[in-house]
């Protein structure tokens, strides 16, 4: 079966964010980017499902300017077998994301869409969602485990207070959590190799898509900083302070 | 203005975060109805009318709806909420999976996990795990919401005396099942709402140590939590989570035991009134939130900690 998974171009997990002197945003200019760390995940399950003989062909998919060959190019050297880049420079909100992403999926027809849960930059968890309900598929979300079953994927879900199995019908939809996998390193190799991989461009309007954000940012301000406490010397002024200053036990 | 609040519950018990969102409706301002969605509901129904500032309680009491299975949850709240100017619920790992549903099918854009209420279109909510904080409007004609419940003070449980009435609306998209659940038993309180929050990190070296800890919990009442570095290494499992990556809580007291404060953890717990830090690396960044700071080995540390609690609790 014919796996498609989304990734996206974030800041780099270990990068200290600083917000921009005027508000508008983070400051992304000379900034090192990556993979985001949820995406990396489900190219691996991807992987990992063709290693086992249960997916046949994994297709990669990016949204954004041309820096995300980059990613793509990376999935590629992961084990995806080809890649799709829509190229804007817009900035594309989850619901846009879903609608390309739907176009994309009328164009393919996987059987399973792997999506990271959220990205680190925007935060949003809705896409993997959003494009379930848009294409009428049943979704898994917050996968600890993904076991395909015939005609039907059972999916292990982190969710408040333990974990939740579901049976999906094919095709579905279905959003990493951390402890889905462990996603390798690229080898040198295959990294040479992914650059002979396959990957087409095209265009939001290509897939009749129009980009028009609902939501708009109006500032961006650092968190407001939590001053550091004193050091006590023992646990017995610990508790001390706790029970006579702070007045919480 | 009207405002629909899907209520978060287990089938037995109405949450505390549906008080919270509650909170968050009345801060938008505007007639507030609840509906509770889920089966053998009756009684979380009437806990919920009698929440404070909750005008009409609607209840959808199904099987298809007994185990929160998104497909059949998004149908029900994009039906039911159309006619509303927002629809809201808790930032839960419930509401995180089915909202995004319902906004795809109202063909609206979502405002995920807010913590600040600017006014009826302009949200304030955490991006990049809580290291920036952005003012958002939101155009379209209904606004989808998830709360971050430890943003908003809880509305009173009791007082309010709505009226409840019984929807008559069966979705169940054939899309998706219930197989099982492996729910953590715990007589601790929960998590997420706990007044007091004891969390081990890299530092308790294994998982066997983290029972020094719940004997402190134990004695204290606190919920327990841990780094996503000691989730990582397996000493515990994931729902105990505090960070971006899990939970987010801000109790009264938070205990960090052997954590060294990572970026993402400090985004999960930074908001707690008061924070306790045992850690023996004095330049670990976690001391630099904390309220009180004890530089000291955890192992000796925790047992005396405990000491001293019993004489004064």
């Amino acid at each position: 079966m014919k796996v498609l998974v989304a990734v996206k171009r974030v800041i780099d997990y270990n990068v200290k964010v600083r917000v921009k002197p005027d508000n508008t945003g983070v400051d992304l200019a000379n900034v090192k980017m990556a993979m985001n760390p949820f995406c990396e995940i489900a190219v691996e399950e991807a992987v990992r499902l063709k290693e086992k003989g249960v997916a046949s062909e994994i297709v990669v998919v990016s949204i954004g300017p041309k820096a995300c060959q980059e990613q793509i190019r990376t999935a590629l050297a992961l084990g995806a077998d080809r890649g799709i880049h829509i190229e804007t420079d817009e900035e594309v909100q989850s619901l846009e994301a879903a609608k390309l992403l739907k176009a994309v999926v009328e164009k393919e027809e996987p059987k399973l869409v792997i999506l990271g849960k959220q990205s680190i930059d925007s935060d949003n968890n809705q896409t993997g969602q959003m494009l379930a309900a848009l294409t009428g598929m049943g979704q898994g979300t917050f996968a600890s485990e993904v076991v395909v079953d015939g005609e039907k994927v059972n999916v292990t879900r982190e969710v408040d207070g333990g974990l939740m199995t579901v049976a999906l019908n094919l095709p579905a939809v279905v959003t990493t959590d951390l402890r889905l996998n462990e996603p390798r390193y690229a080898s040198l190799p295959n990294i040479m190799k992914a650059k002979k991989k396959p990957l087409d461009a095209m265009s939001p309007a290509d897939l009749g898509v129009e980009i028009a954000p609902r939501l708009s940012t109006l500032k961006v301000e650092a968190p407001a900083s939590r001053q550091a406490g004193i050091k006590v010397a023992d646990v017995a002024e610990l508790v001390d302070k706790l029970k006579n200053e702070a007045k919480v036990i | 203005m009207s405002i629909l609040v899907i209520a978060e519950h287990d089938n037995s018990s109405l949450k505390q975060a549906t008080l919270n969102v509650v909170a968050a409706a009345k801060a938008i301002g505007g007639d507030i109805d609840v509906l509770v969605a889920g089966e053998n509901v009756g009684a979380i129904a009437e806990a919920a009318a009698k929440a404070e500032g909750v005008n009409k309680v609607l209840v959808a009491d199904n099987a298809a709806y007994g185990h929160f299975l998104a497909e059949n949850l998004g149908e029900l709240v994009a039906e039911v909420g159309k006619g509303y100017s927002h629809i809201l619920t808790s930032a839960g790992t419930t509401g995180k999976d089915f909202m995004p549903r319902v906004a795809a099918l109202l063909d609206v854009a979502q405002v995920s996990d807010i913590i600040r209420v600017e006014s009826a279109d302009t949200f304030v909510r955490p991006i990049y795990a809580g290291n920036a904080i952005a003012t958002v409007k939101a155009s379209d004609s209904i606004k989808v919401i998830t709360v971050r419940p430890t943003g908003f003070d809880p509305v009173a449980a009791e007082g309010g005396s709505a009226s409840v009435e019984q929807l008559d609306v069966v979705k169940d998209a054939g899309l998706s099942s219930f197989v099982g659940e492996e729910k953590a038993k715990s007589d601790r309180p929960d998590l997420a709402s706990a007044g007091i929050v004891i969390s081990g990190g890299r530092g308790m070296q294994n998982g066997e140590n983290f029972k020094m800890l719940e004997q402190v919990a134990d004695l204290m009442g606190a919920a327990m939590g841990a780094s996503r570095a000691a989730v990582d290494a397996g000493f515990v499992p994931n729902d105990m989570q505090v960070g971006q990556t899990g939970k987010i809580v801000a109790p009264q007291l938070y205990v960090a035991i052997g954590i060294s404060g990572a970026i993402q953890h400090l985004a999960g717990m930074s908001d707690s009134k008061v924070i306790v830090a045992i850690n023996k690396d004095e330049e670990a960044p976690i001391f630099q939130v904390a309220d009180y700071g004890l530089v000291a080995d955890l192992f000796e540390a925790v047992p005396q900690f405990e000491e001293e609690l019993k004489k004064v609790l």
